[in-house]
């Protein structure tokens, strides 16, 4: 068995690290239009980033961060263990193999539109070489008051104890507003992405706080597409996981057969219907919020 | 993108996997031009992206030449789940000894392909019993792998021969096309003991056409949808008179059960993605301007980097062009709200502070209006 991920001591660090909570950062596809916004947005967060990677473009610089031609160049000064990837779909797997191959450890994989055959080729390379990625598609992770690696808004999130993973990131947002308009906090707030293959399901999206005492509730927003959501309640059944959750389930409503928005998004018969997921949330009495705007009080209602 | 059956078995062919001698006619005057070769009987099948043709009466078998152009005509008109039809796959019929169900597709869960196999075809994939279901890598499959899954199904001799060449063949087919589905069903073992497909279905990677421009001919979207694609939007058109917009997916669909909860019957489903600007929601209000059908419109933003004066504007553009007259509710989470409301007061848009109180406005309009 490899040592269990740890998604807190990659991001934050350990209390006693001279960079705790400011960990260094690079950002592939750091000069594109979508990659520079986020940039200065995440800095803004607070996000230590150390450096940009942008092919052919190496030796210009970013708001005074660095611009280097790949991962290599740019990770020998730095040691940075993680990276934001902003460059387009087609690039994404020559991407990963250059930040993976230059000792990135936490992949956060911003792209949409990446074919399915690169994130399993991408996924399948990280894997062998001991790094996690999350996406592609995603919007990202945040820790609250720590930093961001993504495209979130910073203000629908607060410090707090709570873990939010998402598989839509408006939603993800949309969830923990309303959490954090009622006090409740985020101790990490995490996009699955849209995407049929992702680098971190749900499940290994709980492992990464099942035993983290801080963490005192979850939640979980699914969507339509796939059984990710049965086969994370599978897993919450035979590990007893034992802190409360609350789900919701965007799509009742979507016709069969239609791709709604999201690559992954898409029903096959009872295949993955929203049905067979509010289902298997009630099997094992997890509540599923009909609204994003009731996932607060219903989670108030478990904790008490 | 989901391939018609006639497009997936021109791949079948281009990888030598066997189908039923075919024709291809989309009107009367194609049809008199083969009529003289066909051997009958032949089976007239309906080129349909829906699902459950059979039951739908949408395939139909023709035993002699004076039954061809009625049935033709009879399916060219004829409506499967609000599609018509464009062309009718006619095809000599075979005589079969045994139906097997077979099939590779993109295990989500498990990040690999699957392989499901049955001994009984030519049902839904759900009732199919006996299934077999094994992982397999679809750049690794060997002979004897497919040797082995043939055996499972309880074949031999010159069947299983083929079936494994089947295997093989279609393995091939999904990891060049880039397909997330490839299903032969029924898959028919003929007197002779060799395999043919009487059925496709195979369902594309959208996000790999980039590298196919062999499939792109395959490619059957809707002017309007192409409109929507150009500009970057998701959209999707549904069966009521309410068009939701909004950024995200997710919210996007959230919004449609919210509508749906409350009585509404959602028509449009349109996600903008990324950031809203001035232009993007003028152009996805464009597109919804485009459905006559529309009778009110959802917007339902969640920004904090979303500048809602700025959606308040492309409305009002909207309206001063003349592009849309029915009203619009909005509940626009950002900054310059208050601004925007003011913006907005003379006009036939409203803003809300939760998209629930603007649902319930919405459907209580649409109610009055009937």
């Amino acid at each position: 068995m490899s040592k269990k991920f740890d998604i807190f001591d990659i991001l934050v660090g350990k209390p006693d690290d001279a960079d705790h909570g400011n960990k260094p950062v690079i950002i592939q596809g750091i000069t594109g239009n979508f990659g520079s916004v986020h940039t200065r947005l995440m800095r803004e967060y607070g996000t230590n980033i150390v450096a940009g990677v942008t092919p052919n473009k190496g030796g210009q610089s970013f708001e005074g961060i660095p611009v280097f031609d790949s991962v290599k160049d740019a990770s020998k000064n730095f040691g940075a263990k993680i990276s934001g990837i902003f460059v387009p779909a087609q690039f994404f797997l020559s991407a990963v193999k250059d930040a993976v191959n230059n000792g990135i450890k936490l992949l956060v994989a911003i792209p949409e539109h990446v074919p399915v055959r690169d994130a399993m080729e991408a996924l399948e390379y990280a894997q062998t070489n001991g790094a996690r990625i999350i996406g592609p598609n995603t919007p990202g992770v945040i820790i609250p008051s720590v930093n961001k690696i993504g495209i979130m808004p910073s203000q629908p999130f607060t410090k707090g104890n709570t873990a939010v993973f998402s598989r839509s990131g408006t939603l993800m947002y949309e969830v923990s507003y309303h959490l954090s308009r009622e006090g409740i906090g985020q101790k990490i707030a995490l996009g699955i992405g849209g995407d049929p293959i992702n680098g971190t399901n749900l499940i290994e999206a709980f492992e990464l706080i099942s035993d983290r005492d801080e963490v005192e509730s979850v939640v979980v927003v699914g969507e339509i597409g796939g059984d990710a959501e049965e086969s994370l309640v599978q897993y919450i059944e035979k590990t007893s996981f034992n802190k409360p959750v609350v789900a919701y389930v965007a799509g009742r409503s979507a016709p069969k057969e239609k791709r709604m928005g999201h690559a992954g998004a898409i029903v096959y018969g009872n295949y993955g219907s929203a049905e067979s997921k509010i289902s298997s949330f009630s099997r094992v009495n997890i509540p599923v919020a009909k609204r994003p705007a009731e996932v607060p009080s219903i989670l108030l209602k478990l904790m008490r | 993108m989901k391939l018609l059956e006639y497009q997936g078995k021109e791949l079948f062919k281009e990888y030598d996997i066997a189908v039923p001698k075919s024709y291809l006619v989309r009107n009367q005057h194609e049809l008199s031009q083969i009529e003289d070769k066909l051997q009958f009987p032949v089976v007239l099948k309906s080129q349909l992206t829906v699902g459950g043709r059979g039951k739908a009466g949408a395939i139909l078998k023709c035993m002699k030449m004076e039954e061809l152009a009625p049935k033709f005509t009879e399916l060219m008109n004829k409506e499967v789940k609000g599609e018509l039809p464009k062309v009718i796959l006619i095809e000599e019929a075979v005589v079969i000894d045994k139906e097997l169900y077979f099939s590779l597709f993109l295990n989500r869960g498990k990040r690999t392909y699957s392989l499901i196999s049955s001994s009984q075809g030519g049902m839904d994939i759900e009732s199919v019993e006996n299934k077999v279901i094994q992982d397999i890598s679809i750049t690794g499959l060997t002979q004897s792998n497919a040797e082995r899954i043939a055996k499972d199904l309880g074949l031999n001799g010159v069947t299983a021969e083929s079936f494994s060449n089947v295997v093989i063949k279609l393995a091939k087919l999904v990891r060049e096309k880039e397909a997330e589905l490839a299903e032969i069903n029924p898959l028919a073992i003929l007197k002779d003991g060799t395999c043919l497909a009487l059925d496709a279905k195979i369902i594309i990677d959208d996000n790999s056409l980039f590298r196919h421009p062999e499939l792109r001919k395959y490619v059957q979207i809707s002017e309007l949808q192409e409109q929507a694609e150009k500009s970057g939007f998701s959209f999707v058109e549904l069966d009521g008179n309410i068009a939701i917009i909004g950024n995200g997916a997710g919210l996007v669909m959230s919004t449609l059960d919210i509508v749906n909860d409350a009585g509404g019957k959602p028509g449009a489903f349109l996600d903008f993605g990324g950031r809203a600007t001035t232009e993007t929601i003028y152009k996805a209000l464009e597109v919804i301007s485009k459905l006559s059908k529309i009778k009110a419109i959802l917007v339902n933003l969640f920004g904090g980097i979303v500048r809602t004066d700025l959606v308040a504007q492309a409305i009002i553009n909207a309206y001063e062009d003349g592009m849309i007259s029915v009203p619009i509710y909005a509940r626009i989470s950002g900054a310059e709200s208050d601004k925007s409301k003011k913006m907005l007061s003379n006009s036939n848009a409203k803003l809300y502070d939760t998209v629930e109180e603007a649902i319930s406005s919405l459907v209580q309009y649409i109610g009055l209006s009937r």
